[in-house]
């Protein structure tokens, strides 16, 4: 009992990174409709920036909130530079651009900190919270993490005028031109958001799978699913999605198909869920005119 | 979005079938048995490489560019193609030219099999299920169970095919003409195919779905139909490189060759089936070209190169948002324009209704979901 | 001209590729002039192994030292590097350009199984030396079916030999549980404690779990072994895994004896899993931990320091690979010394075949490297190592297998 549980709770932690991986792709979706490739790398990068600050000795929270505003900067930068000129070009030659940005980003990242494993601390104590002998205070705090940076983003989007103005942008870029939203900033704003929400996952994530410029990719695909299983235009289906997929693999992992193929069971069923209901598990269908 | 926007007749893909298609295929023939007894044995196994992606960007774009379904997980029909062959050469001693027949089949199958459910699914989810297929393959091959036949990571050995016939050729001019002859083959099919009852129902679908289907066209059977000979061409490309390699591994088809396959068709324009050799030239070449452009930054920046492959990616996208063929077509309509002009009795043949029209269109709105 | 290129390329050949036009014996190979010896490599420096690229940065600049000092016998020694992203199609597309463009002599420690496994017909074909292999893989050291093939690594399933010897000696009843990749490399530990562990002993392997290199953690593999109540741990990981079973191993409170293959065991990545989690830990090593200031007066450590001051970044100095590829191209230096003028493929072949107790600055004191025409496993003898919560400690003697 108590090692399903502690799978429980290990894969419940796994599933919070996950979740805020899949937020920050729910974040460029819903201001882009696209889905962005270079999301993990560019948490990758954000890390290692915190990484460095912590390095040069920034106390870590001070750390944490530089990280998080120069990856927004950086995100907005991305849009402005790059992804902007592709306004036009179809739909496929920016999922390549994305791969491009994969590759640069990687590259560099390597070329500068080179590939070598590195530690990454966590701001959360070492002891478990109350002395519960399940879950580290790390785990539980990238659940309040998660929860935390959820609750920001939907107050955001529900109460704040640019809130409004952006999700406008997104559904209705013609009419929300006419009301006067800048509809390219817009845009450029949901990439610097969902850079700064992918540098906490990044940050959260560090201390577990450690710090290397691979951290990323095999992180990104649970994201990618745990966005697509809550429905890809739900924040709160984002992040239910996102703890699913992580209980879920890890359960199908240990007591099911041994960890060989949990990864292909787990996506099976998560396929197998979509084939049901095709807009995830908490999206809406869009209704489109033919 | 704005992809609207972007929607010009680029990259025509119904083959001219009037202006003839034979010059195109000579040409290449041509090209190709000069470049056979003149090039070193290291570059055929290069060119060869070439063609085999060639092969699976054809049939990859008559998925995307045609269906305007994404499968971003390509490269796993590769490996079962390269994998069934090798256990065909390696346990059943099957001879090479017969494992390419025999893997297209089951490719087919392979990818029908898949297809038929994943292609409920539009869009993004499509793309997800496709990703998930590329990234689980190589633990599939990996799989404890059928080591005996798979050689686990290590591998398979493979016998490169002989010249037969006593041939006055070397291994590597043989398998290049091999090479050459088939995606000449799978070309000329694949051109016939798009041009055909079931292509203009491909296209259909792409198209307006919903009408489509109003119109008698059973979706789910063309569209799935699709993924089996996207599927089948990348059977036989990866069978073709499992004899040209001598050698199959997990490791050989990791995700990167599903991603490397889709940059090849994109640069290579979508909806042009020329163009997959453009693509293929990229993606086969421009890694070493990196790789050599980096080095002069010296001996720190061995890391580097694919920094560089992603700049000369988005260069080439900045300047060719249609890929290499729709750049190619927007200069040659230029210039019949200009000749136009100059002789108004020569009018410029429209590319319009050709079906490489608005795969920009139609993937922007599958990515929106359903 | 097609003739030459046939022989290479067909590679069934049974001639001397080294040219049809030159007399087959006593001819320096391809890429051996009088003022230089080409090598050729290939190396994962981008892709999923690219923290193994330390070890060809190594090699190279350690063959810049020797030719600022004058190369070998006159001879400036230059090491083609090529990276193949740790895909075995394109070690084989390099490995081609090497011999075929690049002219060669032959291959010098390529990195990687699959890469390794799918050059090696082809060089040995062409009979070109395929030397020190960077990887632990048994089929490497095979010379009857592979002549122009040698391994270097002590082998994975020598390595996990040792530490059933080990348990046996020292826990008879233990309830062993063994996390491995789910690859050659893991697979090799399960089939040396196999060997070890026959009959009635077999039941004490009490629970495998693996895992896929794709997966982010192996948090819920330990979590499994913990459960299944085993009193020892074998973990058969590459770094980051190893460093997350390390520490989740202590997280969960696992209280018996913890072995960790000595591919994770390197200094910077215990103290990425924490050094109070990697108290206790057990492993069979052969390269010195360059972190353990006990070593700043071991004469080979200050010549590897020196030589990392001078030729590399001062991270290296600690770095496990980059040790490891410092022995590796001091061997390699030492073939060629023996060779003396005779550089043809041969001869490499043959001076490789006679090493005798040859020593590496970065090697552990009694480790020495031998090998013969029939035997292509340079390091057979590994020193278990006990880490103290700072560095690691030598327990006992060599253990030879």
């Amino acid at each position: 009992m108590t090692a399903f549980l502690n799978q429980c709770f290990s894969g419940l932690a796994m599933g919070g990174i996950f979740a805020i991986l899949a937020l920050s792709l729910v974040m460029i979706f819903q201001a882009t409709a696209l889905l962005n490739f270079a999301q993990g790398e560019m948490a990758m990068a954000s890390t290692y920036l915190a990484w460095q600050l912590i390095q040069h000795g920034v106390p870590y929270w001070l750390a944490f909130v530089l990280t998080v505003i120069l990856s927004f900067a950086a995100g907005v930068l991305i849009e402005r530079l790059i992804i902007r000129r592709f306004a036009s070009a179809p739909v496929l030659t920016v999922v390549i651009v994305f791969i491009a940005l994969v590759f640069i980003i990687d590259s560099m990242v390597g070329w500068i900190f080179g590939y070598q494993l590195q530690e990454f601390p966590s701001p959360f104590p070492e002891h478990n919270w109350f002395n519960n002998p399940l879950v580290s205070s790390h785990q539980s705090g990238i659940l309040l993490v998660t929860l935390v940076v959820m609750s920001v983003v939907w107050a955001f989007f529900r109460f704040t005028t640019l809130g409004l103005a952006m999700r406008a942008a997104a559904q209705n870029p013609a009419s929300s031109r006419l009301v006067g939203i800048k509809v390219g900033w817009m845009l450029a704003l949901g990439w610097g958001l969902a850079a700064a929400i992918g540098a906490i996952a990044g940050m959260m994530a560090a201390p577990i799978v450690y710090l290397d410029p691979s951290m990323m990719s095999s992180l990104l695909l649970y994201g990618f699913a745990g966005a697509v299983l809550g429905g890809i235009n739900n924040p709160w289906g984002a992040v239910l999605g996102g703890l699913l997929v992580g209980v879920s693999v890890n359960l199908v992992g240990a007591y099911l198909v041994g960890t060989q193929l949990q990864l292909a069971v787990a996506l099976t069923m998560i396929i197998g869920i979509l084939l049901v209901r095709p807009s995830g598990l908490f999206g809406h269908t869009i209704v489109t005119r033919v | 979005m704005s992809a609207i926007a972007g929607i010009k007749p680029q990259a025509a893909s119904v083959p001219q079938r009037k202006f003839g298609r034979a010059p195109a295929f000579a040409a290449a023939l041509i090209a190709g048995i000069l470049l056979a007894f003149n090039a070193s044995g290291y570059h055929l196994f290069q060119y060869a490489q070439v063609l085999i992606y060639m092969i699976a960007l054809i049939g990859l774009n008559l998925l995307t560019g045609f269906n305007g379904s994404i499968s971003l997980g390509h490269g796993a029909f590769f490996a079962i193609g390269g994998y069934g062959a090798a256990i065909l050469m390696a346990h059943l001693g099957v001879a090479w030219w017969l494992t390419l027949p025999i893997m297209a089949f089951i490719c087919f199958g392979a990818g029908f099999g898949f297809g038929m459910p994943a292609l409920r699914l539009e869009g993004l989810y499509l793309a997800l299920a496709t990703f998930a297929l590329a990234i689980t393959m190589p633990g599939i091959l990996n799989y404890k169970h059928f080591d005996a036949y798979t050689g686990g990571t290590s591998g398979l050995q493979v016998d490169k095919p002989k010249v037969p016939l006593h041939l006055p050729l070397n291994q590597d001019q043989w398998l290049f003409l091999c090479c050459l002859a088939a995606a000449m083959l799978m070309l000329f099919i694949a051109q016939n195919l798009v041009a055909s009852r079931v292509g203009r129902a491909m296209v259909a679908l792409r198209d307006h779905p919903i009408a489509a289907q109003t119109m008698g066209v059973n979706s789910a059977m063309v569209k799935a139909t699709c993924f089996g000979v996207a599927a089948l061409y990348a059977g036989v490309a990866g069978a073709l490189d499992a004899a040209l390699v001598g050698f199959v591994a997990p490791d050989s088809y990791s995700v990167f060759l599903s991603l490397s396959l889709l940059v090849g068709m994109v640069v290579g324009g979508l909806g042009s089936l020329w163009g997959m050799l453009a693509g293929a030239i990229f993606i086969e070449f421009v890694p070493n070209l990196a790789d050599s452009f980096s080095d002069m930054f010296g001996e720190s920046a061995k890391a580097l190169p694919w920094a560089v492959y992603g700049v000369f990616l988005i260069a080439i996208l900045l300047l060719a948002p249609h890929g290499i063929a729709g750049a190619v077509q927007r200069v040659v309509a230029f210039v019949r324009g200009l000749m136009a002009k100059a002789s108004p009795n020569l009018t410029p043949e429209l590319p319009a209704i050709s079906a490489g029209n608005q795969p920009a269109e139609q993937n922007h709105r599958t990515t929106q979901g359903s | 001209m097609i003739s030459r290129r046939e022989l290479l390329a067909t590679g069934a050949a049974a001639t001397v590729a080294t040219g049809a036009t030159l007399p087959a014996l006593a001819a320096n190979a391809p890429g051996v002039t009088a003022t230089e010896i080409r090598i050729g490599q290939t190396m994962p420096y981008s892709g999923p192994a690219s923290a193994y690229g330390i070890i060809g940065r190594t090699e190279a600049a350690y063959f810049k030292m020797l030719n600022a000092k004058g190369g070998i016998n006159g001879r400036k020694i230059n090491l083609i590097s090529l990276d193949d992203g740790y895909s075995p199609p394109k070690a084989v597309e390099d490995i081609r350009r090497l011999v075929e463009q690049e002219k060669v002599a032959f291959i010098f420690q390529s990195l990687g199984t699959p890469s390794n496994a799918a050059i090696m017909k082809y060089l040995n074909n062409a009979k070109i030396p395929q030397l020190f292999v960077a990887t632990g893989a048994a089929i490497f050291s095979d010379p009857k079916h592979f002549p122009w093939t040698m391994g270097f690594n002590p082998n994975y399933q020598a390595e996990a030999a040792i530490y059933a010897k080990h348990i046996l000696a020292n826990n008879p009843k233990a309830k062993i549980g063994v996390l491995y990749q789910n690859d050659d490399f893991g697979q090799d530990y399960l089939v040396g404690l196999k060997s070890v562990l026959t009959g009635d002993k077999a039941s004490m392997i009490t629970k495998t779990v693996s895992y896929e290199v794709s997966e982010p953690t192996v948090e819920s593999q330990i979590v499994t072994l913990q459960g299944a109540g085993v009193d020892v741990m074998l973990f058969a990981a590459t770094p980051k895994f190893g460093a997350q079973a390390v520490h989740k191993s202590f997280a969960v409170g696992f209280k018996g004896v913890r072995y960790l293959s000595n591919v994770s065991a390197a200094f910077p990545i215990l103290k990425a899993a924490g050094l109070d989690a990697a108290k206790g830990l057990l492993t069979a090593a052969y390269v010195k931990d360059t972190s353990d200031p006990a070593l700043a007066k071991d004469a080979g450590y200050m010549e590897w320091a020196a030589f990392c001051g001078k030729y590399m970044d001062k991270n290296a100095v600690v770095d496990g690979n980059a040790a490891y590829g410092y022995a590796a191209a001091q061997t390699m230096a030492q073939v060629l010394k023996q060779c003396g003028n005779d550089l043809s493929r041969a001869n490499i072949l043959k001076q490789a075949q006679s090493l005798k107790d040859f020593t590496c600055a970065t090697l552990l004191p009694g480790i020495t490297l031998n090998t013969s025409a029939t035997n292509y496993s340079p390091i057979r003898a590994l020193q278990i190592q006990d880490f103290d919560g700072a560095h690691w400690k030598s327990v006992g003697g060599l253990i030879h297998s």
